[in-house]
């Protein structure tokens, strides 16, 4: 007779029973929080360009100038995170496969653009490719300039995001299994070909998602880069300090216009992430 | 008898062999040169100059840097607004690792996306979101100026900012650890007759205090290091709503080079023994941080 009375009771229960207590508190604690801190602040940036409608933010966006810092920065973002892909591999194997003396430096240090301030890496950058800095002043005897051009941009992009694609693949990369290797090796391929075909492959999934991490925290960057850029209207002008300009000029709408197209493409990237994870999963058993 | 089998089985002096799982040393040397390279150019050598540059007129401008009465304030109002915004996101870790980990509720998932949020989320937009809530024209600001209230352009904008972007530091490193433990702990020491908060203390502390404090320390890296979502929203007022990195792009910009990197130095140091705390931490309790990917 009570058992259909206990169904009703549980069924209304937001979470299973447990001895554990001080739910209600964090849980509340953590959704206040959450809310004040980062759901009310952002529904506000969307609520604001929602005002704009999609006319108005396209307006924002075909503007000339914010058109080019758009670009500007979409496209150093990708080549930068397309050149972290290719040395985070390489980095990443050496670290996991080799053993040499100061790995274990070398290992820790990856880590260096999370953890230094972005003001102090652009300053530095910018004095090392500075025409008389320790780079500059070569390139500048074979008439290459990379401070305050398009390609400081590049190199800014490159510094902070490599760790993304490192310590995305490392932890794939030292659960390869050997068997695999020796399998492919005894049918007879060469190194190469066990490399390319046999072991790329599943590290595959951890590549893309480093990547777009990399690519996302590209496209977000603003210290690192100010300082290197030049920040060239049309040139070198990236959509970040375009907010900066634009809230200085007082054009709030305008802003929150750019920065409502950011959130979009860094969500965008967010939800490519998690799709590769989740077929990942599906594939290859691990992210 | 075990000890012959393995000497037995030891390599064959002077018979050298490269099992199929090694690349050959060629490749082996190359790609290990091109990595040291590339982390020599686009690591070490950032690092470096932020010290040449500092003390390239040796040590006595190097020091005067910090006689100035506005860098005092910037390092000063660093201090403060990590004190701040640290512990704040320290309690919220725990509160959100102990709902999530210890529970189970429908959409758990997605509040661990929306904890993360603040990382996919650029600074100077983090900047802004604040300026829309509490700035001149936001939200809040003609409310906030009829009480006289000034929370953009001043401190509290910058302890906002700052809190926002070091939001999921130590959640998400408590939330996976607090996981992979499981609450049979805490249901026997309850079941024992001990208090939910003696729970706590004497049970579920001791089991995350080293995923704390590697959180922690990420969390008050980026709190002093964070420059573009503070620069939003500070006005750069020297001497009172400039931090240490503010205080840098202020000085660089008017080319005074050894003063900025001198600052720079506090930063860099900073942020070289954040990384030995972690690798020490990674290394020796290894077992005791999270083991799930860790990314930034």
């Amino acid at each position: 007779m009570t058992s259909p009375s206990l169904v009703g009771k549980n069924a209304r229960r937001f979470t299973a029973p447990s001895v554990i207590p001080g739910f209600g508190l964090t849980f509340g604690y953590t959704l206040i929080y959450l809310g004040l801190i980062v759901l009310f602040p952002l529904a506000t940036l969307i609520w604001q360009s929602s005002g704009l409608g999609f006319s108005g933010l396209y307006a924002i966006a075909s503007e000339p100038r914010v058109a080019a810092s758009l670009r500007t920065t979409f496209f150093i973002s990708f080549a930068a995170a397309v050149v972290d892909l290719f040395f985070g591999l390489i980095v990443a194997w050496v670290l996991t496969r080799y053993d040499f003396p100061g790995r274990r430096l070398l290992d820790a240090f990856v880590d260096l653009p999370f953890a230094l301030p972005t003001a102090v890496a652009g300053i530095s950058l910018a004095a090392l490719y500075s025409p008389n800095g320790w780079f500059g002043a070569p390139l500048a005897d074979y008439d290459i300039k990379v401070a305050y051009t398009r390609w400081g941009i590049l190199v800014a992009l490159i510094f902070i995001g490599l760790p993304f694609v490192v310590r995305t693949v490392q932890p794939i990369i030292s659960e390869l299994e050997a068997e695999l290797e020796e399998a492919s090796a005894t049918l007879g391929a060469g190194r190469l070909q066990t490399v390319i075909r046999v072991m790329l492959p599943p590290l595959a999934p951890a590549l893309l998602t480093g990547f777009a991490l990399a690519f996302a925290r590209a496209i977000g960057e603003y210290g690192s880069v100010i300082f290197i850029a030049g920040n060239i209207a049309y040139v070198s002008e990236i959509a970040p300090l375009l907010i900066v300009v634009k809230l200085e000029q007082y054009d709030v709408p305008g802003a929150t216009g750019i920065a409502t197209i950011m959130l979009a493409i860094s969500f965008a990237a967010l939800l490519l992430i998690n799709l590769v994870q989740a077929w990942s999963r599906r594939r290859f058993g691990h992210v | 008898m075990s000890e012959i089998a393995i000497t037995s089985s030891g390599r064959g002096r002077g018979v050298k062999f490269r099992p199929v799982t090694h690349d050959s040393s060629f490749a082996r040397y190359t790609l290990i040169a091109t990595a040291v390279l590339f982390l020599a150019i686009f690591l070490f050598a950032p690092l470096a100059i932020v010290f040449v540059e500092a003390f390239s007129k040796g040590i006595g401008p190097f020091l005067t840097a910090f006689g100035d009465p506005d860098a005092r304030a910037a390092i000063r109002l660093t201090l403060l607004v990590a004190a701040i915004s640290v512990p704040a996101n320290l309690v919220f870790g725990l509160a959100a690792s102990w709902s999530i980990a210890k529970f189970s509720f429908p959409g758990k998932s997605v509040l661990i996306t929306l904890i993360d949020l603040p990382f996919s989320v650029s600074p100077v937009v983090a900047g802004l979101v604040y300026v829309l809530v509490f700035g001149g024209q936001g939200l809040f600001g003609p409310w906030l100026a009829a009480h006289g209230v000034q929370i953009i352009f001043a401190v509290p904008g910058i302890v906002l900012a700052t809190i926002f972007v070091t939001f999921p530091f130590v959640a998400r490193e408590l939330i996976p650890l607090m996981e992979e433990q499981g609450k049979i702990e805490e249901e026997a020491a309850l079941t024992l007759g001990a208090s939910g908060f003696k729970t706590f203390l004497t049970v579920t502390l001791p089991n995350i205090k080293w995923g704390l404090l590697y959180g922690v320390l990420l969390c008050n890296a980026r709190a002093m290091g964070e420059f573009g979502a503070v620069s939003v929203v500070s006005g750069h007022i020297r001497g009172l709503t400039n931090t240490i990195p503010l205080q840098v792009e202020i000085l660089y910009n008017e080319y005074n080079n050894v003063a900025a990197f001198a600052l720079a130095v506090l930063l860099a140091g900073l942020a070289l023994v954040t990384l030995g705390l972690k690798t020490f931490l990674e290394w020796r309790h290894a077992d005791a941080l999270s083991g799930r990917a860790r990314r930034h």
